[in-house]
């Protein structure tokens, strides 16, 4: 009767009532039972109400908890609607009709009853509802992760991930022949198919992701052991090519980035660079190395940068200075405070390592080690990340040479230090022998500093690093 | 053994190692799968992958797993209500949200999962933990458990030792439950206490209860024993053979896009996105100089993030300026300890260079980050 009745279009345009309950109550008794229900009577944009259907166990009502739709969202059958919860048990109520979301008849948290209609759809005049065939063939996939596939067919057999192989690669299932029991077909019958047509072996999952196995763990203080050697491949990321711009607000590390390099953007720069040939810090390192671990401590070549500087600021106190905002002051800090820049997953932090003057370089090696940890682990206090006076940056761990760093205020000085590579130098007797060399880029506040302080400081630092021993003598 | 496909299964019986007894009833089959991991997000993940991708018309599932040290939340749960979120980063036990409904737990190795998979239409869940406490029984008959109209599962009527939620979709449902064993008690019961004052949520909030450990009434007993117990007795009730076929939650080939559904379950915007709307009232008592302030905030959050911000500082306290700049900041980004101290760290560097202003704004700072 319900058939007959909607077949006839002038016999609707008599439906007055807004809401037009299409099936007959009959027919809904039968609505979870989809397969022996066709559903090719709805059509001509009518207003169905959709009810909740039974969740089982006696269960009358549920919690409304959150809606993955609103009014006037298209949906497509089998969409997720909204996420209900009775008891324990969360339920997620997929549309069985295409059309638009034209009411919500809960809000969240609201008890909803079953049996009695949680949306309203506006069914699509021209779709209707895809009888149980159709849907079997080529199953709607959603943009969610759970895409509900158990789709029972009667002509083509699959199971959903054979289904999906087969529309990644738009193929017909009626043309594949099927090798399974009742003539399923198997994914082994569609990568069959389709090396018959492209003559090659295809990968079982087309959308086989490359998992990137540079870790973020080449934070920059922890220059690996032989800098020279383990240079960090660059993996390129999967791109997904979808064709549409995304675009999205800037929080979090981002912002606090956009924050500080803007207001970066208002101290006039001036770089310096030059080489320092570490050879015999590398050997140095290798020595002192397992002492350290024995007392449990990692040893890169920070420590040894770190307290250099700290010697070179005291010879050149300006660099570790602070220029108020008005231009009138300059404040000289005592502690000479020294930020280490660390990648980290969210984005780059600067944590500091308080008080270098009278740190050994072994207690910077801990507290580098505490810092990274700290800062791997997301859980740097604003006491690490605050207070800083001076900044090293060890960009070498992931590559390049020279830069141009950008200074972070209030400071007025920052360093960048490339990778060590192993090149071809003469020596005092004119003989070329292999040295270890690093680039450093210094940038400075042009206000406060000149070039020739900044020269005289990185020629004092690089002494310093160059002929480790000369450390020896200044060290307090 | 381990399956190459776990699909093929289900579709080419002569091929398979799997014993042909699986196949001997078409009405009662059942398939037993153990995790070789014990990571909740790859446990997690599975269960997403077998309920949206296994038919289970003729077969039902049967999955076991534990995992290391982690809290597990219902989905419409939050984690700040639940759980000492400060106490879980101190002693990195991680944090998932499932996608099942109930309460809060606490899994570590001395803890197993029972996940039972079937259509919807079979969804029973006093069943399947009639069938816990038969296979429990039949180990150790001097056992005193029972099941509770509430789902849970109580031994010596006190105690409760097993937990119960489940997932309804629109084809198939699960329902898993925990099973205490030997679990850390006192990490249990540490981790499980939140110290967040002044939350006001409608997410669903969890029942305490005194919990026992099996092992304490019976030493003897393992985690391997109790699994070994359940799998014997499903396997008698679906007259299929005790035999526990091993999956490996990384394994693409064998279940094709588990890895993206792993990953998903990690991100931020899931594990503390989706918490319902929440809202905090609260007074930070802040010790300054030779006196203590009372500062009254109020913070709404949604989806992780905090929607409105409302700090009662007297007046002056912090230049004007710098307080509109803070609760800026603050709107839109994620309640979050490490989000929020990078932005107020950040903010520290643009303004006047005034120790009396820095140790009042690392003062307000700490304290509203130990709102998080």
């Amino acid at each position: 009767v319900c058939i007959h009745r909607v077949r006839s279009c002038s016999s609707i345009r008599f439906i007055k009532s807004k809401y037009v309950c299409v099936f007959d109550k009959s027919a809904l008794k039968f609505s979870h039972q989809q397969r022996l229900f066709r559903a090719s009577a709805v059509s001509c944009g009518q207003i169905v109400q959709f009810k909740l259907s039974d969740i089982g166990e006696g269960i009358t009502e549920v919690t409304v908890k959150e809606w993955y739709i609103k009014e006037g969202d298209s949906v497509s059958q089998f969409d997720s609607i909204c996420e209900v919860q009775s008891d324990k048990a969360s339920v997620t109520i997929t549309s069985r009709y295409d059309g638009v979301i034209r009411k919500l008849h809960y809000s969240i948290d609201e008890i909803a009853f079953v049996g009695k209609p949680l949306v309203d759809i506006e069914i699509d005049a021209s779709k209707g509802v895809a009888p149980e065939e159709d849907v079997v063939e080529t199953p709607p996939m959603s943009h969610e992760e759970h895409t509900h596939q158990e789709i029972k067919g009667h002509k083509t057999l699959a199971t959903p991930a054979v289904r999906r192989l087969a529309m990644e690669n738009n193929i017909k299932l009626s043309e594949v022949v099927g090798t399974g029991k009742d003539n399923r077909i198997l994914k082994e019958d569609i990568l069959n198919y389709l090396a018959k047509q492209t003559g090659a072996i295809l990968p079982p999952s087309p959308k086989a992701e490359i998992v990137p196995p540079l870790r973020k763990t080449e934070t920059v203080p922890a220059a690996p052991k032989d800098k020279a050697h383990k240079i960090p491949v660059p993996v390129s990321r999967p791109v997904a090519f979808s064709g549409k711009d995304k675009t999205e607000p800037v929080t979090g590390f981002q912002k606090a980035m956009v924050k500080t390099m803007s207001a970066a953007l208002k101290i006039p720069h001036f770089g310096y660079c030059d080489e320092i040939d570490l050879t015999q810090l590398v050997q140095l390192r290798e020595e002192l190395k397992p002492l350290a671990e024995i007392r449990g401590v990692k040893l890169s070549f920070m420590p040894f940068f770190i307290k250099a500087a700290s010697l070179g600021l005291l010879q050149y106190p300006i660099l570790n200075a602070s220029l108020d905002e008005n231009c009138q002051n300059v404040t000289y800090k005592a502690s000479h405070n020294i930020g280490v820049a660390m990648d980290t997953e969210q984005g780059l932090i600067v944590p500091n390592v308080k008080n270098v003057q009278v740190c050994s370089v072994f207690d910077i090696a801990v507290e580098l080690n505490r810092l990274q940890s700290l800062g791997s682990a997301g859980q740097l206090g604003t006491s690490d990340l605050t207070g800083g006076t001076f900044t090293l940056s060890n960009i070498g761990t992931i590559g390049g040479t020279y830069a141009k760093p950008v200074i972070l205020p209030p400071e007025v000085a920052i360093g960048a230090l490339g990778k060590i590579q192993v090149l071809p130098r003469f020596n005092g007797k004119g003989e070329v022998f292999k040295a270890q060399i690093m680039n450093v880029s210094w940038s400075a506040d042009h206000r406060i500093i000149d070039g020739a302080t900044m020269a005289r400081f990185s020629n004092l630092w690089k002494s310093y690093l160059e002929n480790p021993a000369s450390m020896l003598l200044d060290l307090k | 053994m381990v399956l190459h496909s776990l699909k093929n299964c289900l579709w080419l019986p002569c091929v398979l190692r799997t014993p042909k007894a699986c196949f001997r009833s078409t009405a009662s089959g059942g398939l037993i799968i153990q995790s070789v991991s014990n990571d909740i997000y790859q446990n997690l993940a599975v269960e997403d992958w077998i309920h949206d991708h296994m038919d289970l018309e003729k077969r039902q599932v049967l999955f076991l797993w534990r995992n290391s040290p982690a809290v597990v939340i219902g989905r419409h749960q939050n984690p700040w209500q639940e759980c000492n979120l400060r106490l879980l980063r101190q002693k990195n036990i991680k944090l998932a949200r499932r996608r099942s409904g109930g309460g809060t737990v606490y899994h570590d190795l001395g803890n197993i999962n029972l996940t039972f998979f079937t259509t919807r239409k079979k969804y029973e869940r006093m069943e399947n933990l009639k069938l816990v406490v038969k296979a429990l029984k039949a180990l150790r008959p001097q056992l005193d458990v029972h099941v509770t109209d509430r789902f849970d599962i109580l031994l010596d009527r006190q105690y409760k030792i097993s937990g119960t939620a489940a997932k309804l979709g629109r084809t198939s449902a699960y329902h898993h439950c925990t099973l205490l064993c030997n679990a850390d008690k006192f990490v249990l019961s540490s981790v499980l206490k939140s110290p967040y004052k002044g939350l006001k949520s409608n997410a669903t909030p969890s029942t305490p209860a005194s919990v026992k450990n099996l092992f304490e009434e019976d030493p003897s007993l393992t985690p391997e024993m109790l699994l070994d117990a359940i799998a014997k007795e499903y396997a008698m009730q679906h007259q299929i053979d005790h035999h526990i076929t091993l999956i490996n939650p990384s394994d693409e080939t064998l279940l094709p896009g588990i890895n993206n559904k792993t990953k998903e379950l990690q991100t931020w915007e899931w594990v503390y996105g989706k918490t319902p709307k929440f809202s905090i009232s609260t007074c930070l008592n802040m010790a300054y100089k030779d006196s203590v302030l009372d500062v009254k905030v109020n913070m709404d959050v949604k989806h992780g993030r905090i929607e409105v911000c409302n700090i009662d500082l007297p007046e002056q306290w912090l230049p004007p300026g710098l307080y509109s700049k803070l609760v800026k900041s603050l709107t839109g980004s994620k309640f979050c300890p490490n989000e929020t101290t990078m932005l107020v760290t950040t903010l520290l560097r643009v303004c006047p260079q005034d120790d009396e202003l820095h140790s009042r704004w690392s003062l307000l700072c700490e304290n509203m980050i130990m709102l998080m």
